[in-house]
């Protein structure tokens, strides 16, 4: 077993994570909504970029630059129509509420995709891969991780150099003071759940392109998403980075040592940071 | 006509009622105080007016328009801006983007800039870049009142800019108040110090237990009559 | 009107008349519930052990989310432990089935410790969350178990089965076959259970201990402030929950005497239909999750045969319910009518005079 080539493929592993967990690390620190649902939604992404490359026989990527508009439009939506009604001081309905839409979304696949495992074609660039000598990386890898990379790298952009990140932010802060500035904290809401989308698109992408899936895999992304942003340290994006570079390390390295291990090392992985840190290894300083 | 005013205002938080048919006016260019003890609801009525808590339609009239069910950011939106009560800065933003974000939905026409408030207070300036809640509370004040300028609103509202201030430090702002003034909004300044209260205001209100209980012009009122209205007569 | 409190005769009470009879109806019900398996056929009898294991599952999660405001979607780590505690027993050490149910109920207490110290260092919704983690790592590992089949599962070995106290006297009772008189112990039961579930969260919520639960789920800070010590109240809701969860876990496997992780550790069938029997039926009261285990049940005989759009309908249904009628059925019926089965909030009764709206004794 080479342990070079075993670390390298967990770090590049866990870029795919954090695409998976930017979109629910952005939507919290806004509103301090946990959308269940967000696995299955990664998941719905898949799919509907599946549908645009076969529908309009696309490549994946071009695909999924038709489906980011789509994707914000139903994020908006969703928080406008439905989220927004949930919020406030008590957890309980918008838990449930997303929860309900999570089995909801996961059986419209059922239905409308059938449980066979698919794939998006990935054609060359699926197999390719740069010799560096000790280690052989596939491009597909580097192009998640490269992806998670500029995702971050723009939404911390947003965040502190937009207009648009100050609304964010201070509707973040205190959103009835927001709203004496002008600000409607619902319209804030929607946007951010509609840039949520945009990540979740580009996570189903490299999903789809990675790995086969099926309508039943959403869960268990939000777990890992999950795991990524407490490990990382509520509201921090690259901690969410670190914290996905974590559990695709644990998971490749469990995998290594036992095939059956994989999933496992990852949430012992979580657990073990969760003990020492439990506010993650990058808390915000204020909160 | 009044540019503002409410009629038979009442509020409630619950069960409990906090303003029971409250009326007051305020016209253009002018400074109304509003002062009443802890509890009397003034913080209540300010919250009424800027839409934080939500009235029937036809309580408030605003250029003789009804907004009394208007939501928050709309009345913002119509030029009637607030400075809350405890300051309330976005501990995320830095102080310029604390006042960035005051004419970010609204710039309305009028004197204030950045630049302008930074001439205002210039201490500000020096403190641009740090967090806003880094400040000492006499700077947060500014930065709130700034916050609130900066989308040169018509009706400027304020809510006990001096409250846990030390004594120079409020002469400070209240030495800032007749340049705002001179920028022309009408301004609604909640007070429990009654001597600087009078000392700005053209008209006064003083409220009790969720009602007015005095009004008139600073000249007008004894010292007595502010009395009972502040504490209830002597029974 | 104003007279002083001191003079005036009061009592706190928290039966209403509507409720006694209630008390009457149900003690009928339970009569009737016990003696059903003399006429009732085999099939009824499954399925009222279902609806039983249910609603005894769903009170469990009400008790925590509803009345502790801890909102796990995790529960189902505390069946498979409990299902799998009573597999292990009885296939390693021999035991009869019906003791090793309560071994499995300890068994969830006793890795509810663990469970608790992990997922207390998360808030809200991340406590969610991360009780569902733990419920997966509690799969996994159950998986690598070989000694009880491993990922694939097993079964309970015929000898154990067959040997099941009580089973023969009751297949010489009713004249049935052993493996009816196995559904028909399981049934019994499982309504011990439910009664004992109901009847003990009924009884906590009235005590003393409920008032603190109350005062905590309402606002934290007033209860520390007045003494409550928050985190204490809701490690003991977390451990009672695990506790009834484990043993009804337990039991559910024992009837269908066949299991495997995916199945004992099932997120769908032990906290997604919980969730939405407490949800439409109404978070917060017991009789909610009495009205939702029967709409479910009812949905689900009506609707089952259509796989996915049966999900979804719950799916949409338990939405719906959120955003238009937040308490549920239940709730709903209830503030329009002010009718109460399981009163607990307390009245104030003032000399003669009845208030017309319960008040809460604060
Ligand atoms: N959020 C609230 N919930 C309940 N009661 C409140 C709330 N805010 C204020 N009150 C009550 O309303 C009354 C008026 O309060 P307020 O308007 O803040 O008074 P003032 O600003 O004059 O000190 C007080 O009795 C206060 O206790
Ligand atoms: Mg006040």
């Amino acid at each position: 077993m080479n342990w070079i080539d075993t670390i390298v493929q967990g770090v590049l592993l866990g870029g795919l994570y954090a695409l998976f967990a930017s979109g629910l690390s952005l939507v919290f620190g806004i509103m301090r909504l946990v959308n269940l649902a967000h696995g299955d939604l990664i998941v719905l992404g898949a799919y509907l970029i599946l549908l645009i490359v076969s529908l309009l026989g696309l490549s994946p990527f071009v695909a999924a630059m038709v489906a980011l508009p789509l994707m914000f439009a139903l994020g908006y939506g969703l928080q406008k129509f439905v989220l927004n009604r949930v919020l406030g001081e008590d957890i309980l309905p918008p838990l449930l509420v997303t929860f309900g839409i999570s089995i909801v979304v996961q059986n419209a696949l059922l239905q409308g995709a059938s449980a066979d495992t698919q794939r998006l074609p990935a054609g060359d660039i699926g197999v390719a891969s740069l010799n560096l000598g000790i280690v052989n990386i596939g491009v597909l890898p580097l192009l998640t991780f490269g992806s998670a990379v500029g995702v971050i790298l723009i939404l911390n952009h947003v965040f502190y150099r937009t207009a648009l990140g100050r609304a964010f932010r201070a509707t973040s802060d205190d959103a009835t003071t927001a709203s004496l500035m002008g600000i409607r904290p619902r319209a804030v809401f929607a946007q951010a759940t509609g840039i949520a989308m945009m990540i979740v698109t580009i996570a189903a992408l490299y999903l789809g392109l990675r790995a086969s899936f099926d309508p039943a895999v959403g869960p268990a992304r939000l777990i890992y998403a999950f795991e990524a942003v407490i490990i990382g340290g509520l509201g921090s994006l690259w901690g969410t980075l670190a914290g996905g570079v974590i559990i695709g390390l644990a998971q490749t390295i469990g995998a290594a040592i036992n095939p059956e291990w994989q999933i496992l090392a990852g949430h012992v992985a979580f657990l073990l940071v969760l003990l020492v840190k439990p506010r993650g290894l990058f808390p915000r300083a204020f909160d | 006509m009044a540019l503002l005013s409410t009629h038979g205002l009442t509020a409630h938080y619950g069960q409990f009622q906090a303003l029971f048919g409250v009326d007051v006016t305020l016209d253009a260019g002018e400074c109304v105080a509003i002062i009443g003890a802890n509890g009397a609801g003034k913080t209540t009525l300010m919250r009424s007016i800027s839409g934080v808590l939500r009235n029937e339609s036809k309580s408030i009239r605003y250029r003789d328009l009804p907004i009394g069910s208007l939501a928050a950011d709309e009345v913002m939106q119509r030029g009637i801006a607030m400075v809350p009560e405890g300051r309330r800065l976005f501990p995320s933003l830095t102080v310029e983007e604390n006042l960035l974000i005051g004419a970010q939905v609204r710039k309305g026409q009028g004197p204030w800039t950045l630049e302008a408030i930074y001439e205002l207070f210039p201490i500000l300036k020096e403190r641009r870049k740090n967090a806003g809640t880094a400040l000492s509370g006499g700077q947060q004040q500014m930065v709130a009142i700034g916050r609130a300028l900066m989308s040169n609103p018509d009706v400027l509202l304020c809510d006990e800019i001096s409250l846990g201030l030390a004594p120079v430090v409020i002469r400070d702002i209240y030495n800032a108040l007749p340049r705002i003034r001179a920028g022309d909004a009408a301004m609604i300044i909640v007070e429990q110090d009654i001597g600087q209260a009078l000392k700005v205001a053209d008209r006064v209100y003083c409220m009790m237990e969720g009602r007015v209980t005095l009004t008139g012009t600073p000249q007008a009122l004894s010292r007595e009559a502010i009395h009972n209205a502040y504490f209830g007569a002597a029974a | 009107m104003n007279t002083p409190a001191s003079r005036t005769p009061y009592r706190v009470e928290t039966r209403t008349r509507t409720s006694s009879i209630a008390g009457f109806t149900a003690i009928a019900v339970v009569v009737l519930l016990v003696v059903l398996p003399a006429f009732a056929s085999r099939s009824l009898i499954q399925d009222l052990f279902f609806i039983l294991t249910m609603l005894t599952l769903a009170q469990f999660w009400n008790l925590l989310a509803g009345y502790g405001g801890l909102v796990s979607v995790g529960q189902q780590a505390f069946v498979g432990i409990g299902a799998y505690a009573l597999f292990s027993t009885v296939i390693l050490w021999g035991l009869d089935p019906v003791p090793a149910i309560l071994l499995g109920g300890l068994a969830a207490l006793v890795l509810a410790v663990p469970f608790g110290f992990f997922a207390f260092r998360l808030q809200g919704a991340y406590f969610a969350i991360g009780t569902w983690v733990l419920a997966e790592v509690a799969r996994l590992v159950v998986a690598q178990w070989k000694a009880v089949g491993g990922g694939t599962g097993t079964s309970l070995p015929r000898s154990a089965t067959e040997s099941i106290i009580f089973t023969s006297e009751i297949a010489t009772l009713f004249g049935v076959r052993a493996s009816a008189a196995r559904d028909i112990l399981a049934y019994w039961l499982a309504l011990v259970l439910a009664i004992v579930a109901i009847g003990g969260i009924y009884w906590l919520l009235r005590s003393k201990r409920g008032l603190a639960l109350a005062a905590v789920r309402d606002n934290p800070q007033a209860a520390r402030s007045v003494g409550v010590d928050a985190q204490r109240v809701k490690w003991f809701v977390f451990l009672v929950a695990a506790l009834g969860t484990g043993l009804t876990g337990a039991l559910i496997y024992m009837q269908k005497a066949r299991i495997s992780p995916d199945a004992a550790f099932s997120l769908n069938d032990w906290t997604a239909y919980v969730i939405f029997i407490v949800v439409i039926g109404g978070i917060g009261t017991i009789e909610g999750p009495i009205v939702g285990v029967l709409v479910f049940f009812a949905l689900q005989a009506l609707l089952a045969q259509y796989g996915a759009w049966y999900l979804m309908v719950l799916g949409v249904i338990g939405i719906g319910v959120m955003l238009l009628a937040p308490r549920g059925l239940w709730g709903s019926f209830s503030d329009r009518t002010g009718i109460q089965l399981f009163p607990i909030r307390r009245r104030l009764v003032v000399g003669a005079l009845t208030p017309k709206t319960p008040s809460r004794e604060e």
